[in-house]
């Protein structure tokens, strides 16, 4: 027993910051202090209040926050369009400021020794007084400006920080830092005063913003690895989109569901499964938003309820070429089985779209999603931001157990691959391309499924018309090579043989 | 006219002995009976310290005669807490923007 070594348990807080739970795994180390370093404009002060109000707000916990740059009236206007109403926790003792902001037009001379006791003993009377268990402080770099004597300022710093340990209270320290990757902090001392690192970024990329957040460091306990993108939303904060860290823990279903064309479910072995992500890509006009239709109506047929992300095409658009198809949009919504949302990719950062799609999901529950198109999408991010997107969205779907339909568009007219597709192929379950075929003179439609995970499948290239009732699939292209790749080319059957024979002479 | 101070402590330290003892004796000195000193210890009354956006301690605040001033240290070099006090310029810098 004497020989069993003290094993202390790091016990974690749930910040209820939509998304950073997940990425900490369980929240910021309970009882400790945690260090938040960024840039300015990296919201670290937005997070450090936010931290205060999701513990009020989650079960009435007190929360103090000591400002060493802004005054409380500032902190409060600034952060007024988020609904977070600090002025009434304040009268309900829940929320207390200790400010520390520089006195403005108070001349202040030092002589001689001092240390922050003042400061100590208005923390810990704030924290008696609101009864807190989590405390912010914003932020070091503007204490350090302050006072001068940057050795005095460093042991009270540590001094601060034992302090709060003995009060038992979680915290944060924000921390300035001059480049978005490089040291943590201006004063070399950041890191050491807290045990925690927490890193918050906003690169600009190819000409567009990303925020990114990063757990540096959490000492004796797990958390995710590497850049998490976040988004502050106007009546939330800061929402931390998890992505690839939504466990992959679906069932593999064996229910198979019609893609809305039987010859395309014969094509597919039986039809899609249930919770698979399907992704269709080809040129424009080759018949994407078509097949995204059939899928739709295939499920409204069995009253499933179906939801389309329309990102190419306006509402009267999709509900005309439907129509155009035989498939009554208009009648569907009526019915509650469809819900149409169409958006320009503009309108919003793709992290938006990504939680707005999350969030119209868990409301109208479908059963079949569809997407047209994803490659829309690519326009508003960078290859990175993007790459994160498909992850997050089509792990979102799985984890909801249910159908996705994607689509995505290349970029030239007669095949090859689209940046989507470099990202996305290896996350779907099934791939279906569609591909012109120039054939004597005349451009047919020819459709192949690539891949189809956990399922016998056609390999065969079939050419497709479409009229008035949609889609029609018919028979495979024969004395044509060359279609996947964009370059069809008439062979005759001998010509095909030799080819063959050719691939697999030994004398190459 | 009389000066108004108040001097934060925080316990009774060390360093709280030393600076109560040096500022007695410089305004003893300088300004004999011409003052009020208000000696508040921020454990008992860190309320009074949250009005004054008082920090670091000890600090020394002249509320009367304005300017409004902070010195805060343990007041080992009087030339700055007589400056503090508005009883001396502060050297050379202090002259240099008068010329």
């Amino acid at each position: 027993m004497a020989n069993q070594p003290i094993k202390s348990k790091i016990v974690k807080l749930e910040t209820k910051i939509d998304g950073f739970d997940h990425i900490s795994i369980g929240g910021l180390p309970k009882g400790r202090t945690t260090l938040l370093s960024g840039t300015a404009g990296s919201a670290k002060t937005v997070f450090a209040i936010q931290f205060l109000v999701e513990g009020i707000r989650a079960n009435g916990s007190g929360g103090v926050f000591v400002t060493f740059e802004e005054s409380p009236p500032d902190i409060k206007l600034n952060t007024e369009g988020f609904g977070w109403e600090i002025s009434e926790w304040e009268i309900e003792g829940k929320f207390a400021f200790v400010d520390a902001s520089p006195q403005i037009g108070v001349e202040t001379i030092v002589s001689g020794e001092y240390d922050f006791g003042a400061l100590i003993a208005r923390v810990e009377h704030a924290v008696k007084k609101t009864q807190a268990t989590r405390v912010s402080l914003d932020s070091l770099s503007a204490i350090f400006n302050q006072f001068k004597d940057d050795q005095i300022v460093r042991r009270e710093l540590f001094r601060l920080v034992g302090a709060l340990k003995t009060l038992g209270v979680t915290s944060i320290i924000t921390a300035e830092r001059t480049q978005e990757y490089g040291a943590i902090g201006r004063y070399g001392v950041e890191e050491f005063v807290a045990d925690n690192v927490i890193i918050l970024r906003n690169v600009l990329e190819d000409e567009k913003r990303r925020r990114t957040m990063e757990i540096l460091k959490y000492r004796g306990t797990s958390h995710q690895k590497g850049e998490w993108p976040f988004t502050i939303m106007p009546d939330k904060g800061i929402v931390v989109i998890p992505l690839s860290a939504i466990e992959l823990g679906q069932k593999s279903s064996n229910i198979r569901i019609s893609s809305g064309v039987s010859e395309l479910d014969e094509m597919c072995g039986g039809g899609f499964f249930r919770d698979s992500v399907i992704l269709v890509s080809g040129a424009t006009g080759t018949g994407k938003t078509l097949m995204s239709t059939h899928f739709i109506a295939g499920g409204t047929a069995k009253m499933e309820r179906c939801l389309l992300f329309a990102f190419e095409e306006s509402r009267e658009q999709l509900f005309r070429n439907a129509n155009g198809w035989g498939v009554d949009f208009e009648k569907m919504e009526n019915d509650g089985v469809l819900k149409v949302e169409a958006r320009y990719p503009e309108t919003a950062n793709l992290e938006d779209h990504l939680l707005n799609i999350q969030r119209v999901i868990d409301e109208f529950k479908p059963m079949r999603v569809a997407v047209d198109s994803l490659s829309a999408l690519e326009r508003v991010s960078t290859i990175k931001g993007f790459r994160e997107f498909v992850i997050g969205l089509t792990s979102f779907i799985k984890h909801r157990e249910i159908t996705g339909f994607l689509t995505s568009t290349t970029t030239s007219l007669m095949g090859g691959t689209s940046i989507t597709e470099g990202h996305i192929s290896t996350i779907t379950d099934s791939i279906i391309l569609l591909r012109y075929v120039e054939m004597y003179g005349e451009m047919q439609r020819g459709v192949t499924i690539l891949k189809m995970r956990g399922s016998m499948h056609d390999k065969s290239i079939r050419q497709f018309s479409i009229d008035g009732k949609g889609m029609h699939v018919g028979k495979t292209f024969r004395n044509v090579v060359g279609i996947l790749a964009g370059n069809p080319q008439h062979v005759d059957n001998n010509e095909e043989i030799q080819r063959m024979d050719g691939l697999f002479s030994d004398d190459k | 006219m009389k000066y108004l101070l108040k001097l934060f402590l925080t316990g009774q330290s060390e360093t709280s002995r030393r600076a109560v003892e040096n500022l007695k004796t410089i305004l003893e000195t300088h300004l004999s009976d011409q003052y009020e000193l208000d000696i508040v210890d921020t454990l008992d009354d860190p309320e009074s310290a949250t009005a004054d956006g008082i920090i670091a301690t000890p600090t020394l605040i002249k509320d009367l005669p304005p300017p409004l001033r902070k010195v805060i240290g343990d007041f080992s070099d009087s030339e700055k807490v007589l400056f503090g006090l508005g009883l001396v310029a502060l050297d050379e810098d202090q002259e240099t923007t008068d010329t």
